[in-house]
């Protein structure tokens, strides 16, 4: 064992790395859970993400265009779970199992032939002489464009939420969709663009895993990362910012737990393995007290004639 | 236009249909997933469908229905009660593992002696190895109000690495000449879960699901706590008025389902698995899921779809050798028949007009 190995500011700058995936889908569901959508498919939608990426990527030869499509791949998927909840008015609970389910296989049936394959590389943005400042430069600059484009989103989703328009309409269909509706707003227009955005985010952190984390494509490599999203927001009591520290926590437990597998602690690696959604179940144990902050009409069925 | 208008009460009629309707229209775009997969849809849909039940080599297959459909109605049954009250444990798959290690565990202690009761204790430990785990997302529901869908999935990711260092340390196999996994319990008389009735599938997890199956109906049909649990999935404030104590069923309803979960893991590793390996849980726990629903969460319905749901799994691996059909499309057709049988669902409790809005 030697932790000397760890290196912090590695780690720091890993942490964001491992960070992005859970980061982008966690944004995306809080902004169809504060819409009142309880969208339980992010791991499903993660997944065909990872794949649609990964596949468009190897076949463009681009990186970006395999994130292009990893969105599109993730917005289709969230269509299935609009259809159901909002036209057919079935139960978010199900139909959300019923897209992890269809996702995971439907994923494995279309990655048959990209096993063992290398991706493109993403290179990492040119800050120029700001990368070559000492630790900062590492930490700050030396990344690939999604990962600052997952810092933006939160930004931007931030910003919508507060200050717009379009923000206050979806927040006022989340909290209580009877009254939106009767002020003349699309209750189910607004959900469905709400889960496509959610399903666009989710494809895009599943495309993070395959394209630039993990550099391949393996079955149900998303690993549950979906369902820690889902816990995320429930962390951040549906505030933007507080998710992009909920992912860097859960980021830095994830790198953290590979570090000391690398150096050899006496702890066997399945131990360390579990660790993330151990203290995910913590986390959610120690938060769940207060719900006050949760969408008035989180998860309730719309239907004009009620 | 079409619209919805809300019937007064579910139509019983289509709640009947729906779960028929459902697989004939995952027949049809399962079919047609078939045809983009480069085969040919009636033929690989008759390979999935009937050479199980009638096909040539039938009598090979037709036990592997009881074998491959008993630990999904096992899980479906208990499952179902708490889907039936608005208690979601999604985690049936680690307390399936966890059944698997617990009773495993005490069977491969008492190894080599040999002792009627040594059966029995593995099934105590293995319901109580799934009880406890699914206790884990039911007390901390009960005293924090945690939800019970995020801990008892994550709880699946825990189970399958505790899964994993259990099968590379200590149950691994002394004898193994290093290689992962714990001895096999087929060949260990006193810890083996064979079969009852030679060349039938029948072993004691199938008398399990039976038995399960029957104590659902009786408990659903003729019980104050059937009651509470259908009341409660109905109408929660109700509930509260009819004096059901929603933490006592909350315990309930998760105990039973992890109970029962863990008994079909324990049934699963001293029976057809044999062992406990890293790749010993193979989806069960999630596919009950679509049991449960297909059977409209009624015991009698379970066992049907439990059966349909076995089928497709032996039909999918005769369709992968003798057609190259690709085993992920055998669950994306699972995921499809969820899918319709959701959207269908609308159904039952709405009726569609065709023509303008009336005035109100």
């Amino acid at each position: 064992m030697d932790l000397s190995a760890i290196n912090p500011v590695l780690l720091i700058a890993a942490l964001m790395s491992a960070a992005t995936p859970v980061l982008l889908a966690a944004t995306g569901e809080l902004v169809a859970e504060r819409a009142g959508v309880l969208n339980l498919g992010v791991e499903g939608m993660m997944i065909i993400g990872a794949i649609c990426g990964f596949a468009i990527a190897v076949e463009t030869g681009s990186p970006l265009v395999g994130f292009i499509a990893a969105a599109a791949g993730g917005a289709a998927l969230s269509l299935l779970f609009a259809f159901l909840t909002q036209i057919t008015l079935a139960n978010q609970v199900a139909s959300g199992l019923a897209l992890t389910l269809f996702g995971l296989g439907l994923s494995a049936l279309l990655g048959q032939g990209y096993v063992g394959i290398k991706p493109p590389r993403m290179p990492d943005i040119n800050f120029g002489p700001l990368a070559e400042l000492p630790i900062i430069g590492q930490i700050l600059f030396s990344h690939d464009p999604i990962l600052y484009f997952g810092i933006l989103l939160v930004a931007g989703v931030w910003a919508v939420l507060k200050f717009t328009r379009v923000g206050l309409i979806l927040r006022a269909v989340g909290e209580n969709h009877d009254a939106a509706h009767a002020l003349g707003y699309k209750v189910v227009r607004i959900r469905t663009f709400a889960i496509m955005f959610g399903g666009a985010c989710a494809g895009m952190g599943g495309a993070y895993i395959s394209l630039i984390r993990v550099p391949q494509w393996t079955e149900g490599m998303t690993a549950g990362v979906g369902w820690i999203a889902l816990a995320l927001v429930v962390f951040a009591s549906w505030k933007p910012w507080r998710v992009l520290l909920g992912a860097y926590l859960f980021g830095g437990i994830t790198q953290l737990q590979l570090n000391l597998q690398g150096a050899g602690v006496a702890i066997p690696v399945e131990y360390l393995a579990m660790s993330p959604y151990v203290i995910t179940i913590v986390v959610l144990v120690v938060l769940s007290a207060d719900k006050s902050a949760a969408p008035g009409s989180l998860g309730r069925i719309f239907h004009a004639s009620h | 236009m079409i619209r919805l208008e809300k019937r007064p009460e579910p139509n019983h009629l289509f709640a009947y249909l729906t779960p028929l309707l459902a697989v004939l229209a995952t027949f049809f775009f399962g079919g047609l997933l078939f045809t983009v997969l480069g085969k040919d849809p009636v033929t690989s849909i008759l390979t999935i469908f009937w050479e199980p039940l009638f096909g040539e080599f039938a009598f090979f297959y037709r036990p592997q229905l009881l074998i491959k459909g008993a630990p999904l109605v096992l899980i479906a049954i208990g499952l179902s009660l708490g889907f039936k009250a608005g208690i979601w444990n999604i985690g049936a798959e680690g307390q399936y593992i966890m059944g698997a290690l617990f009773g495993a565990a005490v069977g491969l202690a008492c190894y080599p002696a040999e002792n009627m009761l040594i059966f029995p204790a593995m099934v105590l430990a293995g319901a109580f190895g799934g009880w406890l785990w699914s206790m884990i997302p039911a007390l901390l529901k009960v005293k924090f109000g945690t939800n019970e869908i995020l801990v008892s999935l994550m709880l699946v990711y825990v189970a399958e690495q505790f899964l994993a260092s259990m099968s590379l340390g200590l149950l691994k196999n002394p004898e193994g000449f290093g290689f992962p996994g714990s001895r096999n319990l087929q060949q260990y008389a006193s810890a083996h879960n064979g079969e009852i009735i030679a060349g039938s599938g029948m072993h004691w997890g199938v008398v399990a699901a039976m038995i399960a199956v029957i104590f659902a109906y009786v408990l659903l049909a003729r019980h104050r706590l059937g009651f509470a649990v259908r009341v409660t999935g109905a109408a929660p404030r109700a509930a509260r008025f009819a004096g059901v104590n929603p933490s006592r069923l909350i315990l309930f309803c998760l105990g039973t389902s992890g109970l029962l979960a863990g008994l079909a893991g324990l049934f699963e590793v001293a029976g057809p698995a044999g062992q406990v390996s890293i790749d010993f849980n193979v989806g069960y726990g999630f596919t009950a899921i679509i049991v449960a629903f297909l059977g409209r969460l009624h015991p009698i319905g379970i066992v049907l779809a439990g059966l349909l749901m076995a089928l497709t799994y032996i039909g999918g691996d005769i369709a992968q050798s003798q057609l190259g059909l690709p085993a992920a499309a055998i669950q994306v057709f699972q995921g499809m028949l969820l899918f319709f049988l959701l959207a269908l669902d609308l159904l039952t409790n709405y009726r569609l007009r065709i023509g303008r809005t009336e005035a109100a």
